[in-house]
């Protein structure tokens, strides 16, 4: 009897561990795979023309700059968008909104984080873009700008919900602190709640961001995916084409083994190392924060 | 408006008139059923009782920091120096300005010991520093904290232990030089040597203060009031000279709690 509840326990907690390795394990095999199919990128074509500023891979140009510079300004617009609009949402709903608002609210914020992206990109070429060809009076409505406007709208649900639980776990007793002092309601938002909050809020900023680099299928539906560099503040108007729509638009065409095919799996590990250097810096914020918090209270 | 809280001051030395306040939460929890009671300037008045007695309630009430609680149904008035503070039209920051407030757990707020004193102030809108400075300096001696924070203004207030953090908190209220002080159980989470600190800036507060006190025992409540005030389920059972109502209590139950035979 003994002796088979401690099997039990055995194989239970051996069963725990395995899937709690496996992570790790899978990591680690999916970064093995990508710098075995990227890395010989780096002999066959080289790093000056990597740096190119041309991609146009049927005649052998694997310049990826126009890329990496098309995914990083619509994400920088999209934070521009969903930073503001997610930590706005967080705080009305958290300090604002009287509860029966509160609960119709966070439920369909979360609904809208359920949101196949596909769909998003939908509605992006069929009402966005033409509205903002015709507003912004541009020749083609397919832009990085759109793309910005898509992903913000990714971007904002992750965002608003984690910000919305650490503002939440902000104990009353601050606020009623700050309103006994005299502060009017937007002063403890700002100046006690938000601050308080800090840690948590960065962390879903931080997410959002992460998501909106990692977006593929809406980006491809609604920038354009004109691979040209994108440096200029103009640009955003402009047709751009990201990486994670380049990836997944040519892959599907390239021969096996080929140069094209080493280039997009070194794309991938240039977005896999991007998305790596955004979750390092977000925790390391909190780590930061945490270890403060630590020093002061011993 | 002036006029008649000039007269009503020269009439009364009461700064605070409570006339039939009655008060039940939406939860039906704790409340406050037909208190009348005259709190006089310049004294320590403590509210003390057993729990859910409705003595947090009537802090709360001083202050309005009620509005923020959801509240069914409120009835009576509250006159500060003749005003009626329950009165919606009153400016309530205003108001929270003028009667400070001290929590049972103290609550510094995520920055500076010296940030922390001065933060009323700066909502307030007061910028120039020596102004702060001063403020910073009046309100740590009040509060009796001064000698033991005064080298290290700018470290976290989190920081200190607990019984320097109530004092800071208290502090900080009075850097608005607020004219009544509400303290709600200050001294629950302190050890006995904080604890008589405490007590014993109240005594010296009240020269400059009229401070409302929730004690955290009957012992403290005798230690400490001028007047006191026992509240049972809602109900103002007694309200008298602290030395006559500690010595003898007119009223059987209030007899019962300070002799600790319910409670």
């Amino acid at each position: 009897m003994e002796k088979s509840l401690s099997l039990r326990e055995f194989i239970i907690t051996r069963l725990i561990q395995a899937s709690g390795y496996s992570a790790i394990l899978f990591v680690a095999l999916i970064f093995f795979f990508l710098l075995r199919e990227g890395l010989p990128t780096l002999s066959e074509v080289g790093v000056t023309s990597l740096l190119n500023v041309r991609w146009y891979p049927i005649e052998d140009y694997f310049g990826i700059l126009p890329l990496l510079s098309g995914s990083l300004i619509v994400t920088l617009g999209a934070a521009l968008v969903a930073v503001p609009l997610g930590v706005g949402t967080a705080v009305y709903i958290s300090e604002i909104a009287p509860r029966w608002m509160r609960e119709i609210l966070k439920p369909l914020v979360e609904l809208l984080g359920g949101l196949p992206s596909v769909v998003l990109g939908f509605l992006g070429i069929l009402i966005v873009s033409p509205f903002l060809r015709v507003f912004l009076d541009l020749p083609t409505g397919l832009t990085a700008f759109t793309g910005s406007l898509l992903l913000g709208g990714i971007a904002v649900p992750t965002i608003v919900s984690v910000a919305e639980d650490a503002l939440d776990a902000v104990p009353r007793a601050f606020r009623e602190g700050a309103w006994a002092l005299g502060a009017t309601h937007w002063q403890t938002i700002w100046r006690v709640t938000l601050p308080a909050a800090k840690s948590g809020v960065l962390t879903g900023v931080m997410l959002g961001i992460g998501r909106a680099i990692g977006e593929t299928m809406t980006v491809m539906m609604v920038t354009g995916n004109a691979p040209v560099l994108a440096v200029k503040l103009g640009s955003l108007f402009h047709p751009v084409r990201t990486m994670t729509a380049t990836i997944a638009a040519e892959m599907g065409e390239v021969a096996n083994g080929s140069q094209h095919y080493h280039v997009l799996f070194f794309i991938g590990m240039t977005l896999f190392l991007i998305s790596l250097l955004v979750n390092v810096i977000a925790s390391s914020v909190i780590f930061q924060s945490k270890k403060r918090a630590e020093r002061v209270l011993s | 408006m002036v006029l008649s809280s000039i007269v009503n001051r020269l009439l009364h030395m009461n700064k605070i008139q409570i006339q039939n306040l009655s008060l039940q939460y939406s939860d039906g929890t704790e409340s406050l059923r037909n208190v009348s009671m005259e709190i006089r300037q310049n004294a320590v008045t403590v509210l003390f009782g057993p729990a859910g007695g409705g003595k947090s309630t009537l802090l709360r009430c001083l202050n309005r920091l009620n509005d923020l609680a959801e509240v069914k149904t409120s009835s009576g008035q509250i006159l500060i120096d003749g005003v009626n503070i329950l009165d919606p039209k009153i400016d309530v920051v205003a108001l929270r300005r003028k009667v400070g407030m001290v929590f049972a757990r103290p609550v510094p707020l995520p920055m500076s010991i010296r940030e922390n004193v001065i933060y009323g102030l700066e909502l307030a809108g007061e910028k120039r520093k020596s102004k702060l400075d001063e403020a910073v300096e009046r309100s740590l001696k009040l509060a009796a904290i001064w000698d033991e924070v005064k080298d290290r203004l700018n470290d976290p207030a989190i920081a200190l232990s607990g019984g320097q953090q109530q004092r800071v908190c208290l502090a900080r209220a009075l850097a608005l030089q607020p004219e009544i002080v509400l303290l709600d159980e200050p001294t629950s989470g302190l050890d006995p040597i904080s604890t008589g600190k405490v007590e014993a800036a109240l005594q010296e507060l009240k020269k400059e203060f009229t401070i409302i006190l929730v004690p955290q025992s009957v012992q403290q409540a005798g230690r400490t009031a001028d007047a006191a005030a026992f509240f049972l389920q809602g109900e103002l059972i007694e309200y008298a000279e602290g030395k006559n109502l500690f010595t003898a209590p007119k009223h059987k139950k209030t007899e019962d709690y300070i002799m600790g035979r319910f409670g």
